[in-house]
């Protein structure tokens, strides 16, 4: 199990209640440590253009994180 | 260049002081400004939430892409945060260059990529009273299934 930080963001953090929380995840990827978030949180839903950065670096979903990382989950963006 | 966020009403003169230069004879800005309607409802305002830290580094990236992919002088783009009424600006982009075909191509690029790419959410609130973050489809089903 690896202990990480996640924070939520935006439509996010509506969805779970919550800007942040500090979890035990037995997830391998970014992808996997999201779907063991929308499990824990019935409003939390996937969505196709989120994006997930990983100690502020944008990466891909399928990236592995580790133990000690932060975890940001972004909902889709509408700047401008 | 020059990117920045901001919690304050965009100096728009500050932005064109910015860019004067004798060596350019072209000087294009876009604002985004605050609209009144989106997909058939009455925006009252907005609020766009920031995630600085990424948001300035993506945005500099942007810049400097422009920079390198056209032959600009000088390149500003600010965006706002936190709650903007109607007709705010929201966004600002402003290139200077020697002629304008660059200045224009490198303009539309810097908009077209800080919509898409920086981390930076648009909630509008509505006449209605109701509010929804923009682009996100899910969410917004949930948001109305709890202001019913």
């Amino acid at each position: 199990m690896k202990t990480v930080h996640v924070r939520y963001f935006a439509a996010f953090r509506d969805a779970t209640g919550r800007s942040e929380e500090t979890i035990a995840s037995a997830a391998e990827t970014l992808a996997e440590l999201f779907g063991e978030r929308v499990a824990a949180h019935t409003a939390l839903h996937p969505e196709a253009a989120a994006r997930v950065a990983l100690n502020d670096t944008l990466v891909d979903w399928e990236s592995a994180f580790s133990d000690g990382d932060e975890v940001l989950f972004f909902p889709p963006v509408a700047g401008g | 260049m020059s990117f920045s966020i901001t919690d304050t009403p965009i100096d728009l003169p500050a932005i064109r002081a910015a860019l004067e230069h004798h060596g350019c004879g072209a000087a294009v800005f876009f604002e985004g400004r605050v609209r009144d309607h989106n997909e058939g409802e009455a925006v009252d305002r907005l609020e766009y939430e920031v995630y600085r830290p990424l948001a300035q580094s993506e945005g500099e990236k942007i810049l400097a892409e422009a920079a390198e992919r056209w032959s600009i002088e000088r390149s500003v783009c600010i965006h706002r945060e936190g709650r903007l009424e109607l007709g705010e600006l929201a966004i600002v982009v402003g290139v200077v260059s020697a002629h304008r075909d660059e200045a224009f191509q490198a303009a539309r690029y810097i908009i077209d990529e800080a919509k898409v790419r920086l981390p930076i959410w648009k909630k509008e609130h509505y006449r209605s009273g109701e509010a929804h973050w923009v682009n996100c489809q899910r969410c917004g089903a949930h948001a109305h299934a709890h202001s019913g």
